[in-house]
């Protein structure tokens, strides 16, 4: 502290106050309506404190068929295919990444090089810039509808290969001149030296592309046909549609609720990875 | 780029960077040059011909009122979301960074929207602001307003902002909270000898000192508004009333699998891919300048 201002000190507190009151106030709504019955939630003006309905909605949205008038998976079956799509994406990613990274930066072969910009173009082309032929692609190799389709276009990443580039460069020469003097092969040095060394930053990454696989939408809402293959956060739009006839707000905002409470309690829960995580993969 | 202690050359660094390169070809680079040659093409709506076109696409594009407005609306989109988000974030950095006690609890409960997936932030604000049920709209017509997204483009618009603007103040108050915790302190402590009161010190020193991380920022929020935002408009407006809201990345998933205007698809897509790459520069040439302070 640099000098003492208890008016400044309070009125900080007041503003960073007022800040989490503005940033939490939507999801406050969403929870007090999930709490409410479905004829509460017609009339306006919306109740602003819960009710005593959250149990009941919880189990209709989680093990009912969601929305009444609507063909679609059960709740739990969406988030059970979320869930798989986002490992699917964090464990395949940093899987691929920390191999090419290390045959990048441990080995010297032909074409070094052209690999290496090879993946850095990646960087450059997010799915929602070549949706369409991407499509065709995945169509072609008959991947529509399954956790592969859903997952593998999304897991090559430059921003994981250069993060774990960029962690192996930062680890001592003689660490592997020690290792090969012990007899060590690269598999051996990989899997006993680099990777206990690199923990944190996996963790890290772990939690960044968490959420990233969690909240896909646009590739997951094209790829998917069949409504056991639907993922939970792209079932909202549906909802919303549905929403326009029959308003059932207390069963949607149920299911917004359950479809951000994994990746926000990861964040939450893991905040020091995740700080961590972000600024290293964006910089 | 290489260690000075490395293996010797063999097949193992081919298998380890096969996995990555494979997927790379087949789910970037092949469907990347589809979509440029693709770009010169037209096809007819049944898919029966297609007929090589050079750069027809294009320039019916560069003609092409609708687009043109698409664009411009995508670029006040974006510098209305990354003014709005980048402004409150560094305001609640900037008094976050005073607090001795509970800044790191404040810092919790400020990130966590950062969790919350673009399609969500979309449904939780159009249900905040639905114009027979949402409870600002019950608000506002008590001054006059009678708010309705679905016929008024401008409210539209703004409900969009909102919520693409809520979702990133999480990721800029990050950047700006750890910018500012990094100013040695003597320096501000200097200032304070000097005379300069908190605010003097906010805009002379402070705000300086974190131009770069406002200049990253800046790249970040763009690249957010232009892509990642899809979901708050698929959720919100479907690019609507009337074109309001339909910005560019709406617009080519709109021509290409509503419209099946293949060419015409695919023709925004390359465009796309170009402010990319372009954004994709610029960041990389901040990144070798952000040591200089």
């Amino acid at each position: 502290m640099i000098e003492n201002r208890p008016i400044l000190n309070m009125i900080s507190h007041a503003v960073l106050i007022l800040g989490v009151v503005i940033v939490a106030l939507p999801i406050w709504i969403t929870f007090v309506a999930a709490t409410h019955d479905p004829v509460r939630m017609t009339q306006a003006p919306i109740p602003m404190l819960p009710g005593g309905y959250f149990w009941e909605n919880f189990t209709q949205t989680l093990f009912g068929g969601g929305l009444s008038g609507t063909e679609s998976a059960p709740v739990w079956r969406m988030l059970l295919n979320s869930m798989m799509m986002a490992l699917m994406i964090s464990f395949g990613k940093i899987a691929i990444s920390l191999l090419s990274a290390f045959a990048i930066v441990y080995f010297k072969f032909p074409f070094r090089m052209g690999f290496f910009w090879l993946i850095f173009i990646t960087l450059m082309l997010p799915v929602e810039v070549r949706i369409l032929p991407t499509f065709q692609v995945i169509a072609d190799l008959g991947m529509l509808n399954s956790y592969w389709g859903l997952s593998i276009p999304l897991i090559a990443s430059a921003t994981a290969t250069f993060m774990f580039r960029q962690v192996f460069l930062t680890i001592p020469d003689e660490m592997l001149e020690s290792a090969r003097i012990d007899g060590a092969g690269p598999l051996r040095f990989f899997w006993d030296i680099l990777i206990p060394l690199s923990r944190t930053n996996i963790a890290a990454l772990f939690v960044i592309l968490f959420i990233y696989g969690w909240n896909q939408y646009l590739w997951p809402l094209l790829i998917t046909t069949e409504t056991d293959m639907t993922t939970i956060v792209m079932s909202i739009k549906q909802m919303l549609e549905a929403a326009e006839q029959s308003p059932q707000w207390n069963i949607i905002m149920m299911t917004a609720l359950l479809a951000m409470i994994p990746p926000v309690f990861v964040v939450v829960a893991m905040q020091r990875l995740f700080v961590q995580g972000l600024t290293e993969t964006d910089k | 780029m290489l260690k000075r202690v490395h293996f010797p050359t063999s097949l193992l660094p081919y298998l380890l960077v096969a996995p990555q390169v494979i997927i790379t070809l087949v789910f970037f680079v092949w469907p990347a040059s589809q979509a440029v040659y693709q770009s010169f093409l037209i096809e007819d709506a049944f898919g029966i011909s297609t007929e090589f076109v050079w750069f027809e696409n294009f320039a019916y594009l560069a003609s092409d009122e609708q687009y043109l407005g698409s664009f411009g609306r995508t670029i006040f989109f974006s510098v209305c979301v990354a003014v709005l988000s980048m402004s409150a974030a560094l305001v609640l950095a900037g008094f976050a960074d005073r607090i001795v006690r509970g800044a790191t609890t404040y810092r919790t409960l400020l990130i966590w929207p950062y969790a919350v997936a673009p399609v969500l932030a979309g449904a939780l604000w159009v249900f905040m602001f639905n114009p027979t049920l949402g409870i600002f709209p019950y608000i506002l017509e008590f001054v006059g307003i009678d708010w309705n997204h679905y016929l008024n483009g401008s409210h539209a618009m703004m409900l969009v902002i909102f919520a693409a603007a809520w979702k990133q103040i999480a990721y800029n108050f990050l950047f700006y909270l750890a910018a500012m915790q990094s100013i040695p302190r003597s320096l501000i402590e200097a200032a304070a000898i000097d005379g300069a009161g908190p605010v003097r010190r906010f805009w002379d020193h402070i705000f300086p000192l974190v131009s770069p991380t406002t200049f990253f920022l800046l790249v970040i929020n763009a690249v957010y508004a232009f892509f990642d935002t899809f979901g708050i408009i698929h959720a919100v407006t479907q690019g609507g009333p009337a074109n309001a809201t339909t910005i560019l990345v709406y617009k080519v998933y709109n021509d290409g699998f509503v419209g099946l205007d293949l060419g015409g698809s695919a023709a925004q897509s390359v465009i796309l891919m170009i402010l990319v790459i372009a954004m994709t520069v610029v960041q990389f040439r901040y990144v070798e300048r952000k040591v200089e302070y």
